[in-house]
């Protein structure tokens, strides 16, 4: 059995309600799920003694900015053990500008996520330390939403005195 | 013939105390280098034996600003960083000067976009300006006899009303 498949038989008998959507994309295997399964899905994908995805490659997100569900979190992630990369997506709504950290199964996320705080504004639920990491702590706007300008907001960033 | 004959017959010559420091001054720039980012490399070049910037006594980099003259800004500053700058500058015992060194520090260059000063003239006074992505290490050198000509021609008398720059107490961010 292709790894895809047991990736797919084994995800949905363990997590029957994650609402997963399967697709494949350029060469790589795309799984949308809900949310609140983030979390236990990325432990599961991990633990698994079978598929071990020990590397968290990206955390990012895209802002849609029409849609219903304004941004879409990307996880990519990878197994040593078969070569092979899985990336999962999460649709997030703007008013619940929020997702379940998985800093708690890979390390590496922490500052995965804490950028793409900083750049999208999604607040990342557990999270040890979720402060900015590029842009100054006062800094109030997300740079990456669809709505920031290029040039930025005048005034927003302070320069020393001349 | 030159300066030993001069000094092997009377001993001593006369000339003006301000052009003496002007030329020991200009001839020892030490410059502090403020290698941002990839402009650093063509710094880092022009110290090297093939175009040597020993010739022109500015050989002794200092990474302390305590030390320096001269500063190189060679590379991207972002609006983060200029605070870091800044506080480097403010550092350096007078009289220095400022180096912007390529097209990002000068104006920005390709980086049009929030998160970077578009020219470090809006928070430092800048000598010379440097173009070029990166600008070759002549150019460099070019401008380090700029600055050795600017040196050269200063008069003690205009460092008596200099106004200085308000020192920046930098709150953490
Ligand atoms: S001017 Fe060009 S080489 Fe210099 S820092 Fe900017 S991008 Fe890099």
């Amino acid at each position: 059995m292709e790894l895809k498949e047991i990736i797919i038989q084994k995800l949905n008998e363990h997590f029957p309600d994650a609402g997963f959507e399967f697709s494949e994309y350029i060469n790589e295997f795309n799984i949308k799920l809900d949310k609140k399964f983030i979390q236990p899905v990325c432990k599961f994908l991990k633990e698994d003694s079978e598929l071990e995805f020990l590397l968290c490659e990206d955390i990012t997100a895209v802002d849609w900015a029409r849609r219903k569900k304004r941004f879409t979190v990307v996880y990519h992630i990878f197994t040593l053990k078969h070569n092979y990369r899985l990336v999962l997506k999460c649709d997030v709504e703007e008013d619940d500008c929020n997702i379940d950290s998985v800093t708690s199964v890979w390390r590496t996320s922490n500052w995965q996520e804490r950028e793409c705080y900083d750049m999208y504004g999604i607040k990342f639920n557990n999270h040890p330390d979720m402060r900015r990491i590029y842009m100054p702590e006062d800094f109030e706007y997300y740079p990456l939403r669809k709505e920031f300008p290029l040039m930025g907001i005048p005034g927003s960033l302070s320069l020393p005195k001349k | 013939m030159g300066l030993e004959a001069k000094l092997s017959g009377d001993g001593f010559f006369v000339t003006q105390l301000e052009a003496i420091i002007n030329w020991a001054r200009k001839n020892s720039v030490y410059p502090m280098p403020m290698g941002i980012s990839c402009c650093a490399i063509e710094m880092m070049a022009a110290a090297d034996p093939r175009y040597d910037i020993a010739r022109f006594g500015s050989e002794v980099m200092r990474f302390s600003p305590r030390q320096c003259d001269l500063m190189i800004v060679a590379g991207t500053v972002t609006y983060k960083m200029s605070h870091v700058v800044r506080k480097i500058y403010d550092q350096m015992p007078d009289p220095k000067w400022v180096i912007a060194m390529g097209a990002c520090t000068s104006t920005g260059g390709m980086y049009r976009s929030y998160s970077v000063v578009q020219g470090i003239d809006q928070f430092l006074p800048v000598d010379v300006y440097v173009a070029g992505c990166p600008p070759r290490p002549d150019n460099l050198l070019n401008a380090l006899i700029h600055i050795q000509n600017k040196i050269g021609n200063t008069r003690a008398k205009e460092f008596q009303n200099k106004k200085r720059l308000e020192l920046n107490v930098i709150q953490n961010n």
